[in-house]
């Protein structure tokens, strides 16, 4: 059986052919096809990390962008708040300050009218004296040429006087 | 995916049309047998057509035998170093410069030197370039030119995606490396043993794939060949004991069994011993078996088709030459998977022994 016992010659040949084709492929093939691969495979996976590095800022962004605006939101409710109670608070004041006004203008008013009121009584008092002045004068006139009626009227005035 | 399918259809076409071409080859062969049909040896030609020769038989028309010769190279303790080409020999009918081919006898198919009557003298050292180291040369080329021009486009394309013939190997690669050298050895050291285990599966695969496309220059018969095969365990032999560290060889040779096993007689040392010998020959003999094995059923096959003409005539034999082409395509077939499934075991238990001589002990 002369293909089970191995050929000094083949194995010779082949030793060295396999040993140079081992050597060359090394030096210029594996070594530059695996190192491409590693560097592709690093290439990848950073390009992805730095991918996922972008996303993660953005959403960072984002969220931080959303605290902002709530944040201003939230100052802006204040603001109008404020707002809103400084001009119910103006309002407040100038209704009681323009009461006051009022109350005061009014109370001018009722003074004024109190001492036109009085002057005026006072006014007609003297008239009313004076035409019963006059008028009794007139009447006394009139009566006193009866010296009778002349006590009965002094008698009746005595009495008026009395009475009032 | 399409990529990868695309070779593979080209081999088989290539195998389809090839087995073809031999069939049609040996048709005239076939003629002549039927006049003087008695000469059809089988046996000798499923043998020869799966061994070694000095020159590169690519066809016989009738007498006609169209071979390429090979370089011979001879060295004997009379005559010194002779270099010739095998033509000289004539298909082996003749003697050149008292060497001749051995037809019979213990020296079947070996050159010896022989004097002016033709009596035997002795064997000369042969280095002859046989059909096998043209093989291997023609394999080579084909395994250089791929990988070389592959590393070239992958430092050309830095960082890009592969293209061509680079996409196409680049998975195997990959996956040589992510699949076997890695789960095998280990992350740390696999890298170190890459280079031959990629060089070991593509020189495999390549060999067994170039082996089943019977058109010159391919086809020869290089994995199933002991000889090659052994180198390569060699290799791996080597590799692994190269690297091997201290613990590998405590446990080869001291081993934590009980002492009795070791004292008197090292009987745990011996087997463990006797292990370190057989993976590489398990190697050896594998791979070998099973291409030897796949060439041997197609040219059985091939020969079913002048036995049944030897028997019964020329109808019988055109009758069974279709039976037997649909089986040897099926058994080509099948030696296409098994060439990839070889080549993978191959590297698969290589990675394993060396990574089993690297392991650390916990």
């Amino acid at each position: 059986m002369g293909f089970v016992t191995p050929d000094y010659g083949t194995i010779f040949w082949m030793l060295i052919i396999f040993g140079i084709v081992l050597f060359i492929l090394k030096k210029f093939a594996w070594g530059p096809i695996l190192k491409a691969l590693k560097d592709r495979e690093r290439s990848i996976s950073d390009a992805l990390n730095s991918a996922e590095k972008a996303r993660k800022e953005v959403a960072g962004l984002k969220a931080s962008n959303d605290l902002i605006i709530a944040e201003a939101r939230k100052e802006k409710d204040i603001i109008l708040k404020e707002a809103r109670d400084i001009k119910d608070k103006i309002i407040a004041e100038a209704k009681v300050q323009a009461n006051a006004e009022a109350q005061k203008g009014i109370e001018i008013a009722r003074q004024q009218i109190i001492a036109e009121k009085d002057a005026a009584i006072n006014d007609i008092k003297k008239q009313v004296a004076e035409l019963s002045v006059m008028i009794a004068e007139k009447v006394i006139k009139k009566e006193l040429e009866n010296p009778k009626d002349q006590d009965i009227l002094v008698k009746d005035l005595l009495k008026d006087l009395k009475l009032t | 995916m399409i990529q990868f399918i695309r070779p593979l259809l080209f081999i088989i076409f290539a195998i389809f049309v090839g087995t073809g071409s031999v069939q049609a080859n040996e048709e005239p062969a076939k003629g002549e047998q039927s006049g003087h049909s008695d000469n059809f040896d089988a046996g000798k030609f499923v043998i020869e057509h799966v061994s070694d020769a000095y020159e590169w038989h690519i066809a016989t028309f009738g007498e006609t035998h169209i071979s390429i010769p090979l370089p011979i190279i001879l060295y004997s303790s009379n005559k010194g170093w002779n270099f010739f080409m095998s033509s000289r020999f004539h298909h082996g009918h003749e003697t050149y410069n008292g060497f001749r081919i051995e037809h019979e006898g213990d020296n079947e198919g070996k050159i010896v030197e022989v004097n002016e009557n033709g009596e035997f003298v002795s064997l000369p050292i042969d280095l002859s370039i046989t059909k096998t180291v043209a093989g291997i040369f023609v394999s080579v080329i084909v395994l250089l030119f791929i990988f070389l021009s592959i590393a070239k486009s992958a430092q050309k394309r830095e960082n890009k995606a592969p293209k061509g013939m680079q996409n196409l190997f680049e998975p195997v690669i990959l996956f040589i490396r992510d699949e076997v050298a890695k789960p095998a050895i280990g992350e740390k050291k696999f890298e170190k043993f890459m280079p031959f285990l990629l060089t070991a599966f593509f020189f495999i695969l390549i060999n067994n794939l170039l082996g089943l496309v019977p058109i010159f220059p391919f086809g020869t018969n290089v994995t199933g060949n002991i000889a090659v095969t052994l180198v390569l365990a060699l290799f791996t032999f080597f590799i692994t004991s190269i690297n091997a560290n201290k613990h590998y060889w405590k446990e080869i040779y001291n081993p934590d069994v009980p002492w009795w096993l070791k004292f008197p007689i090292p009987l745990m040392p011996i087997v463990e011993l006797s292990g370190v010998i057989t993976k590489p020959f398990v190697l050896m003999v594998r791979l070998f078996a099973n291409m030897l094995a796949g060439h041997m059923i197609v040219t059985v096959f091939i020969s079913l088709i002048f036995i049944f003409n030897k028997l019964m005539g020329v109808e019988a034999g055109f009758g069974v030459s279709v039976i037997s082409m649909a089986f040897s395509v099926f058994i080509v077939l099948l030696d296409i998977l098994v060439s990839f499934i070889q080549a993978y075991v191959f590297t698969l238990l290589s990675a394993l022994y060396f990574g089993m001589a690297t392991s650390e002990h916990h």
